[in-house]
């Protein structure tokens, strides 16, 4: 049983997760889970748990974010992911600056001013480019585990170039590149380089303030951050669970 | 022109008028509702006099090729239309026929009709739409004339030169360019005199397709006419300015109609005097557009035609009015331009300075401008896949607007869409970037 005062869901492409804060407002509790189909059975599902975990039978407020907010019938409130990414990351990292959010389908760029209101903000185009969907088709055709992607980039100091920007037409470069020999350790590298330089272009739209914070699911890709500071020479710091950010910002606004 | 044909036109232009008459009484009775009222005031009451205005221009389109004594000209919407309005030309615009395909959620059906020919989806869906309609016969508009003339001016964009020699080609007949050369800081007398030689050598040719001798003082006078109904349009979009706003842009978007396609004609004048007594009766009672204004802002670019209703009240729910636009703006800021004494001279100046046809620093100077005379909170750049002209730049104009070197800067949104390609436009990336930026103002 756990003091939970607020629930915040964040239902994304990727994956749906849901946090609970304390009167306080910490992180208290949490679940997340790939996105299913189904995403109304899902939620109601991960509401009944939320619902057996905390310890009083009042009603407490509901906020939902993500592509999904729309679906959760049972919100109290619906609020933009990028609005609930900017409130957790500065609750929990408590300061301004540039955050850099990569998720399963779609990324942003969100200037922080230093009292945590959110002051512009780029997305991805109509493409999936500089996503993590971008690492994830590449990791099902190279047979990769997921989250090896990162470290095996980081394995080598060669790099291939894969000039597509498109996710379709890297993957095909990539099993091109396969053919002609190249190492899968800077293939991987290139791959990251070539996500990276999207994120780039974004944070010169928003504008860079230092320090970069990283949120959302591929943050725990640890090439993603390294090749974030060599390419903008900023530090980039992480809070301690990046993929709960939105859900976790979401359930702040509902205290 | 035979009798029949005469009888034709006559017989069913004016059974049209008094049904289009009938559908404009009972609309005005029933104060129909265009918008969800929940958070917007019910829509002007001169909106159906705009819907038959509309619809009686599109009913004369449709019999002109029988009216023997009308002859027919297709015109770019920043062409120089006077001159062939002096020689009684009926004038259509295509623009405006694609928009109104756009509306009525017809184009991806009469575009295809280009594209399986092999235009490609990257030329504007504007002329995509017109072309799948020439070569299909298909539009909302019940018929559209062919063209005995065709007047192509380049003061909005390079590809109606293209889209004109289709045109020509197709229909085998006579086209007109005016050449608007691009102005990139000011004009030069040269620029002037060069244009007004096009628009004076032109009027011969347009003389033998109209078979009818060009008229300086009918030319003067409908120059006086567009000018007097610019004015009022210019006046309309200035009551803007009043807290709440009495009309929105998208209220502009639907009665901008007769500005573009009937300029120079008497009821025009009467249709835009009108709307602005309604606007100050708004004004005088209170009443705003959006009912709980909130958050004013600008619009640039087109408008997205085939989402009004879905942007308008979108917005809306959240308390947002968007009260000003470059765009219904292009129409307005000419005006002291036009001088009826001196018509060919006043109109090469005019139609030299279209906001697509100037540098990408005046449209900034004109943002800022809007954002400082409308107190506006903020502006949403509507980044047109199909118009690259009016798209051109906006990357910078928005991060100017947002870093004002006066220390006035304003959020700004690029939103990508296209104006007439719903193919082009996803809905749901779209409303995450406008909540989002709604959540910003807050």
């Amino acid at each position: 049983m756990t003091d939970i005062r607020a629930l915040g869901i964040d239902v994304g492409s990727t994956t749906v997760k849901i946090v609970g804060v304390d009167a306080a407002g910490n992180l208290a509790w949490h679940l997340l889970e790939p996105a299913e189909p189904r995403v109304e059975d899902q939620v109601t599902r991960l509401l009944d748990i939320a619902d057996r975990e905390k310890s009083s039978d009042a009603k407490i407020p509901l906020v939902a974010t993500g592509y999904g907010r729309g679906l959760v019938l049972q919100a109290t409130r619906r609020v933009t992911e990028i609005t609930c990414h900017a409130r957790g990351v500065y609750r929990e990292l408590r300061h301004g600056g540039t955050l850099v959010d990569i998720g399963g389908q779609d990324s942003k760029v969100i200037a922080i001013d230093p009292q945590g209101d959110v002051l512009d903000f780029a997305m991805n185009d109509k493409c999936a480019a500089g996503t993590g969907r971008f690492i994830e088709n590449t990791a099902r055709r190279m047979h990769v585990p997921l989250e090896q992607m990162g470290p095996v980039a980081l394995a080598t100091t060669a790099e291939v170039l894969i000039s597509s920007t498109c996710t379709v037409f890297a993957e095909s470069e990539v099993i091109s590149l396969v053919a002609h020999g190249a190492a899968v350790e800077a293939i991987l590298r290139g791959l990251h380089r070539s996500l990276i330089k999207r994120i780039v272009a974004m944070i010169r739209t928003v504008g860079l303030v230092s320090p970069l914070m990283l949120s959302g699911g591929v943050a725990q890709n640890p090439a993603i951050r390294k090749m974030l500071e060599e390419e903008t020479g900023a530090p980039v710091i992480l809070p301690q669970h990046p993929q709960l950010m939105g859900a976790y910002g979401a359930a702040l606004m509902g205290l | 022109m035979s009798l029949s044909n005469e009888i034709n036109y006559r017989v069913n232009t004016t059974i049209g008028k008094a049904a289009l008459r009938a559908v404009r009484w009972q609309a005005e009775r029933q104060a129909s509702n265009r918008w969800k009222t929940d958070y917007l005031a019910p829509q002007l009451k001169i909106a159906p006099r705009t819907k038959e205005l509309i619809g009686r221009h599109y009913l004369e389109g449709q019999y002109a090729n029988a009216n023997a004594h009308r002859k027919v000209a297709w015109a770019t919407s920043g062409a120089p239309t006077e001159f062939l309005k002096a020689m009684d030309f009926y004038v259509l615009y295509p623009e405006n026929h694609a928009a109104v395909c756009g509306t009525a959620r017809r184009v991806e059906d009469i575009s295809t009709e280009a594209e399986n020919v092999g235009y490609s989806r990257d030329i504007c869906s504007y002329a995509r739409t017109d072309i799948g309609a020439m070569l299909s016969g298909k539009t909302p508009v019940g018929k559209l004339p062919k063209p005995d003339l065709l007047l192509a001016c380049t003061n909005i964009c390079q590809t109606v030169l293209l889209w004109y020699r289709v045109l020509a080609h197709h229909f085998n007949v006579p086209l007109i360019i005016i050449d608007t050369p691009f102005i990139y800081t000011e004009t030069t007398d040269y620029a002037v005199a060069y244009v007004k030689r096009q628009m004076e050598e032109a009027v011969p040719i347009a003389e033998k397709v109209a078979g009818k001798k060009f008229d300086e003082k009918k030319f003067r006078e409908i120059t006086r006419l567009s000018k007097t109904a610019s004015e009022l349009w210019s006046q309309v979009m200035e009551r803007g300015k009043h807290r709440p706003a009495p009309i929105s842009v998208f209220d502009q978007f639907i009665q901008m109609a007769p500005i573009v396609e009937m300029r120079g004609e008497a009821y025009t004048v009467d249709f835009y005097a009108d709307m602005l007594k309604e606007i100050d009766e708004r004004i005088a009672r209170g009443v705003g557009s959006v009912k709980e204004e909130r958050k004013r802002l600008l619009w640039d670019n087109l408008p997205i035609w085939y989402r009004l209703r879905y942007l308008a009240e979108f917005l809306a729910e959240r308390g947002v009015a968007i009260v000003a636009s470059t765009y219904t703006n292009a129409w307005a800021e000419l005006a002291p331009m036009f001088d009826p004494q001196n018509p060919f001279e006043s109109g090469a100046r005019t139609y030299l300075h279209p906001i697509l046809n100037r540098g990408t620093g005046y449209k900034l100077e004109t943002m800022k401008r809007m954002v400082k005379e409308f107190a506006l909170d903020g502006a949403i750049l509507h980044n047109d896949r199909s118009c690259k002209p009016y798209s051109i730049g906006q990357i910078d104009q928005r991060d100017r607007l947002l870093r004002d070197a006066d220390g006035r800067g304003v959020p700004a949104l690029l939103l990508e869409a296209d104006h007439n390609d719903p193919r082009a436009f996803s809905e749901e990336q779209a409303a995450t970037r406008l909540a989002a930026f709604v959540e910003m103002l807050e």
